[in-house]
């Protein structure tokens, strides 16, 4: 099973693409050998295009390229698409229903100590806000890699999350991506622990931990959060008294807000409890230091759901 | 591909241009909502370039091989419908749906809906942006087409201009031509100072635009634009540039918003507006458009 870290499996599963797939293209602002586009760059120069620290330009040009055929996928650390040039992904991407890749590398709180000014915490929050996006956040290499080669053939704008550094491995290699669905990992009737991305990786550790000590609970990964197939979910999430909601996040807006999005229409509203960034900027720190802060280390994980159903009733 | 009209003499073009002029306050009228400065100023342009000089033909919107051209400033829509209705792309009757509900006619021009329209715009600032990608990607598929960006004086205040007009001479765009609306007035902007011409200071009074575009690398050209033979010379040198100079190419055109209505030219307060009866009456009059006088 694969630990390659996600920005690496992009960079590569493009470069292999590009050889069948005359349609890839990757828009970089300047930060190529941090997202990985370097990668494609060195195998296939051509499909490269280096438009320089101007990424409100990154989106508009993969736009313009996108009316002749092309499917450009843009590099830069995801905060910059999603903030900087959010009136261009919307009014040039999301509106016109373009077939551009918004590659949001460095994803969420992890992204090699550069702190909050790169940290995007909200980029659920608003891109699945937005009509015709596509937003994933594959939970490690091997679903990075069928991820891309889903959207490779997607016909409309894609939003999805890659993540800086490696994670424990989640999937078989040969795994393939089923679009739209909510993907069970495990079983267990005390609780659901619903979560995204390479959360889903930490999470799935903090629950083994957990079952070490007697207490079962479901795991659901969804690595699309929109579009979503909301009947399953709400079908898997059924019976259960404790939900909780685990992702790399604000608890605003992302994975916890769709769900309780979904729950409160239900007729038996289950109990949710949401973790990730209360609602607070994080800082610059090395990668176990601000998920052991923030609540969202496998140990800090097992913790909260521990208190979550200790305080049930 | 039907590449041009039949040859029109600028008598023809200014009748057309004229009718065009009349149809913005008209419909803006009818329709209660509408900008008028800013596509009466562009009119003689963007005649020129429907009637004249674009590779197009409006029985094929999305023929691979068109030119394309993108209105930037694209609360000007109203400019660029009438001109595309006039054209062929649609009835002139649709105008009348301009801003009402279930339309095709948007308040900004939206690709989806309104055949002729190339690139969504409306968010300022954004255009120039997409025509550059056009540009790139008729280079790499080796296509010999020309894109056509016009943005406004006032719109060049959004920094994302900036960012493409600084990277598109590194692709060496010469298939890109850019065409700045210089009409002296934005929607309210700052009191008017000694030199400006108009009731609110230029937008770019301050600025040598030709110099700029020039020293960030394009090729540059100034025209008159309500002057048809200075219109039609610099939109020919800029496709004549294509494939040979390898920059992009600036038209500054310089104009007067509001131009051909007595009422609405060399003001603010016309930057959008609904006419009077009385209004309507002397416009129509003043555009040569009083075939219906007795009305």
């Amino acid at each position: 099973m694969s630990t390659k870290a996600q920005r690496q499996v992009w960079g590569e599963t493009l470069s292999e693409l590009s050889d069948l797939d005359e349609r890839i293209l990757i828009l970089d602002g300047d930060l190529a050998t941090s997202t990985r586009a370097d990668i494609l760059a060195e195998s296939h120069p051509d499909r490269f295009i280096q438009v320089g620290i101007a990424e409100q330009n990154i989106v508009g040009m993969a736009f313009g390229l996108s009316t002749l055929g092309y499917r450009p996928w843009l590099s830069s650390f995801g905060v910059f698409f999603t903030h900087r040039a959010l009136d261009q992904v919307r009014m040039l991407v999301s509106q016109t229903k373009a077939p551009v890749r918004i590659a949001a590398a460095y994803a969420g709180l992890l992204n090699g100590s550069s702190g909050k000014t790169h940290q995007d915490i909200e980029d659920f929050a608003i891109m699945r806000a937005m009509p015709n996006m596509t937003v994933i956040a594959p939970a490690d290499a091997a679903e990075a890699r069928a991820a891309i080669k889903w959207v490779a053939e997607y016909d409309g704008p894609v939003y999805i999350r890659f993540a800086r550094d490696a994670v424990q491995a989640v999937f078989e290699d040969n795994y393939v991506f089923t679009p739209y669905k909510p993907v069970v990992l495990r079983d267990g009737s005390d609780l659901t622990v619903v979560s995204t991305g390479v959360q889903t990786s930490r999470v799935s550790q903090a629950l083994d931990s957990l079952e070490l000590e007697g207490i079962g609970a479901k795991h659901i990964h969804v690595p699309m959060l929109k579009p979503l197939d909301e009947h399953e979910l709400l079908h898997e999430l059924g019976g259960t008294q404790l939900i909780v909601t685990v992702e790399e996040h604000s608890v605003l807006g992302g994975l916890g807000g769709l769900v309780c999005e979904l729950t409160a229409g239900s007729q038996e509203p289950a109990r949710v409890t949401r973790i990730g960034l209360e609602d607070r900027w994080s800082e610059s720190a090395p990668n176990d230091f601000l998920l052991d802060k923030y609540g969202l280390s496998p140990a800090k994980v097992a913790q909260q759901i521990k208190a979550s159903l200790n305080t049930r009733k | 591909m039907n590449t041009k009209t039949e040859v029109l003499t600028d008598l023809d073009l200014s009748g057309i241009i004229q009718e065009a002029r009349w149809r913005v306050i008209d419909t803006v009228a009818s329709s209660k909502a509408g900008h008028i400065g800013g596509p009466l100023s562009a009119m003689d342009v963007l005649v020129s370039l429907y009637f004249k000089h674009l590779r197009i033909d409006p029985n094929s919107p999305q023929d691979p091989d068109r030119d394309r051209f993108i209105l930037s400033k694209g609360h000007c829509a109203i400019g660029l419908y009438t001109v595309l209705a006039l054209r062929g792309y649609f009835s002139v009757d649709e105008l009348a749906s301009f801003d009402h509900g279930d339309s095709r006619l948007q308040g900004h021009p939206d690709m989806l809906l309104t055949p002729g329209v190339d690139a969504s715009t409306g968010s300022l600032g954004q255009g120039l942006s997409s025509g550059a990608g056009m540009a790139l990607g008729a280079k790499k598929l080796g296509k010999d087409f020309h894109t056509w960006v016009m943005l406004g004086d006032g719109e060049i205040e959004e920094g994302m201009v900036w960012e493409t007009v600084l990277s598109a001479p590194r692709f060496g765009l010469d298939n890109l031509t850019a065409i700045v609306d210089v009409n002296g007035l934005q929607q309210y902007g700052w009191p008017a100072g000694p030199g400006d011409r108009f009731d609110r200071s230029e937008p770019v009074g301050h600025v040598d635009l030709e110099a700029v575009f020039t020293g960030f690398g394009w090729n540059t050209i100034s025209i008159n634009g309500h002057d048809l033979k200075e219109i039609s010379d610099a939109l020919s040198f800029a496709q004549s540039f294509r494939g040979v100079s390898g920059k992009p190419t600036a038209i500054i055109s310089n104009t007067t918003k509001g131009f051909g209505v007595s009422f609405t030219q060399g003001t603010y307060k016309w930057h959008n507006g609904i006419a009077t009866e009385e209004q309507l009456r002397i416009a129509r009059e003043e555009l040569g458009q009083n075939m219906e006088a007795a009305k």
